[in-house]
């Protein structure tokens, strides 16, 4: 049979009421089960991992930023700071820990570019875009720029 | 300081930050993070490199560069610690924690820009 | 196809546990049973005790959602046999108090359903006559007001676990719907509402709510667009304070 009956026993309030909770006394209830979150909640599911991951590749971002810092500072300091610095980036663990970083940087522009389309609900003569316009271009800008960088700095070598 | 007036503007700078970062920095850590220590492309001279960076146009780009991702991370990484670890007790700690070092950065990079 | 499958359903009951723990039933499988089918099975024929809600059984009426296998599923929507050879896992909804066996508390839902204002705000227009709106106007937020209140979204979110205050989706979905309604005058109203950390700004854009609505609601896509609407009125009040702003409350 159905069950579809009230679970709690809130009397019903009027419209004109206002929803404050009754101040008198606390309305009975029968005592719910409020499972605690476990601070691993987010390996529950590959989805929340997928999540996480992503989240996580702003650290990967602040990495790099630390990066052109350093190299930045090194190169007004002198040239013997410069090449230092430039011998650690050649370290093994330095290439290792920057492929991590590498690939979370990827993770993050991929995703960005996946999911912009949802933000922007970009409708043309009543229909609306679909995804793949509003993603495309900025692949398309992130080939460009990344393609200009590089030419700079080849230029200059 | 996270209330309903603040925090559009530190989703507007995420967003900012989530923008260069996305489409500038994979190219920046990949010629001087794989291609220049790994000698896939030859590696620019010291002096070459310094006057490329002092150009104005080359010091106001790495300044973008360097500060927007950084409140990018700390805003994202805010509420991950928020979330992943549900630490809302210590949610001030966090929130300038995460902006402190947004803050510090940007400063530096001001800074290195200025004397470059 | 197998006669029967194992149906692993969490039990519940506050007078006498402290906590759930599961019983198995084992259920014939017919090729177009669903979840429901079977939960009625176990009721009439096998373990009257069992509490469950369902009403419409067709998908509209969003009384019938539970976690199969751990995944938000209206059990009228749900085919047993996707599930072959099992068992399956029937627990209660996610994020929610559980009253007994596979019911929830929603109560808090609806005070924050309540909260964002999920009717038309408008002056009376004087007895000025119909609304016209155009089919164009009408798909601007047609895909959000198709939201049955069944509350998957809720289960698959993990910052309504997280953050009880959180206002979520279905509820920000919800609002934006009317704002993005023709008719509708309450932007601002809402805004002063939505516009809080525990409102859109808790979210962060997981995008689970969005793959377990049975109606295709996409409140991850309009809790974005809110945000870049949040932001923009947001920038505006902090650098023009005094600007002309709608009927700010």
């Amino acid at each position: 049979m159905s069950s579809h009956g009230h679970a709690a026993t809130p009397a019903p309030t009027s419209s004109a009421q206002s929803h404050a909770p009754s101040s008198a006394y606390t309305e009975f209830h029968p005592r719910w089960y409020r499972p605690k979150i476990s601070t691993y909640w987010w390996l529950g599911k590959w989805a929340y991992v997928k999540f996480i991951l992503r989240e996580l590749s702003s650290v990967a971002v602040a990495w790099t930023v630390a990066l052109i810092l350093a190299q930045v500072w090194s190169l007004i300091r002198s040239p013997k700071a410069y090449s230092q610095f430039a011998r650690v980036m050649s370290s093994p663990w330095m290439i290792a820990l920057n492929v991590v970083a590498f690939a979370f940087l990827l993770l993050h522009s991929i995703t960005w570019f996946n999911l912009a389309p949802k933000a922007m609900a970009v409708r043309v003569g009543g229909k609306r875009l679909p995804a793949v316009l509003i993603s495309g271009p900025q692949y398309l800008a992130w080939i460009v720029i990344s393609a200009i960088v590089l030419a700079i700095v080849i230029s200059r070598g | 300081m996270v209330n309903r007036e603040t925090e559009p503007i530190f989703w507007t700078l995420f967003s900012a930050g989530g923008v260069v970062a996305a489409l500038f920095l994979p190219i920046q850590l990949f010629i001087f993070a794989f291609a220049v220590p790994l000698g896939w492309m030859h590696a620019p001279g010291y002096d070459s490199l310094r006057v490329l960076a002092h150009s104005p146009i080359t010091r106001l780009y790495l300044f973008v560069l360097c500060s927007l991702p950084l409140f990018h991370f700390a805003h994202r990484f805010r509420y991950t610690l928020y979330d992943g670890l549900q630490i809302k007790h210590l949610n001030e700690v966090v929130f300038f924690g995460c902006y402190g070092i947004a803050i510090l950065g940007t400063v530096a990079a001001a800074y290195l820009m200025l004397i470059l | 196809m197998a006669q029967t499958i194992q149906l692993r359903v969490s039990r519940y009951s506050p007078e006498r546990d402290t906590e759930p723990y599961f019983q198995t039933y084992e259920v014939p499988v017919k090729e177009e049973w669903v979840i429901l089918d079977a939960l009625n099975y176990i009721k009439d024929k096998v373990d009257g005790t069992l509490t469950f809600r369902w009403s419409c059984r067709m998908g509209i009426c969003g009384s019938c959602g539970y976690m199969v296998n751990n995944e938000p599923k209206l059990g009228c929507a749900t085919f047993l046999t996707q599930y072959a050879p099992g068992p399956i896992t029937i627990e209660p909804l996610k994020n929610f108090p559980v009253v007994r066996d596979l019911v929830v508390e929603i109560t808090e839902f609806l005070e924050k359903l309540k909260k964002v204002k999920p009717w038309l705000i408008h002056d009376d227009g004087n007895g000025a006559g119909e609304y016209l709106q155009t089919p164009d106007q009408l798909e601007e937020f047609r895909q959000h007001s198709m939201c049955i209140n069944c509350l998957l979204c809720y289960a698959a979110c993990p910052i309504s676990g997280l953050d009880p205050i959180f206002i979520g989706p279905a509820a920000l979905a919800l609002a934006h719907r009317y704002n993005k309604d023709s008719r509708d005058q309450g932007s601002a109203e809402r805004m002063a509402v939505l516009s809080h950390p525990e409102g859109i700004w808790g979210c962060t854009f997981v995008g689970e709510c969005t793959r377990v609505c049975p109606k295709h609601v996409d409140p991850a896509g309009a809790i974005q667009q809110y945000k870049l609407a949040g932001a923009i009125d947001g920038i505006k009040q902090f650098l023009m304070p005094w600007g002309q702003r709608q009927e700010k409350q």
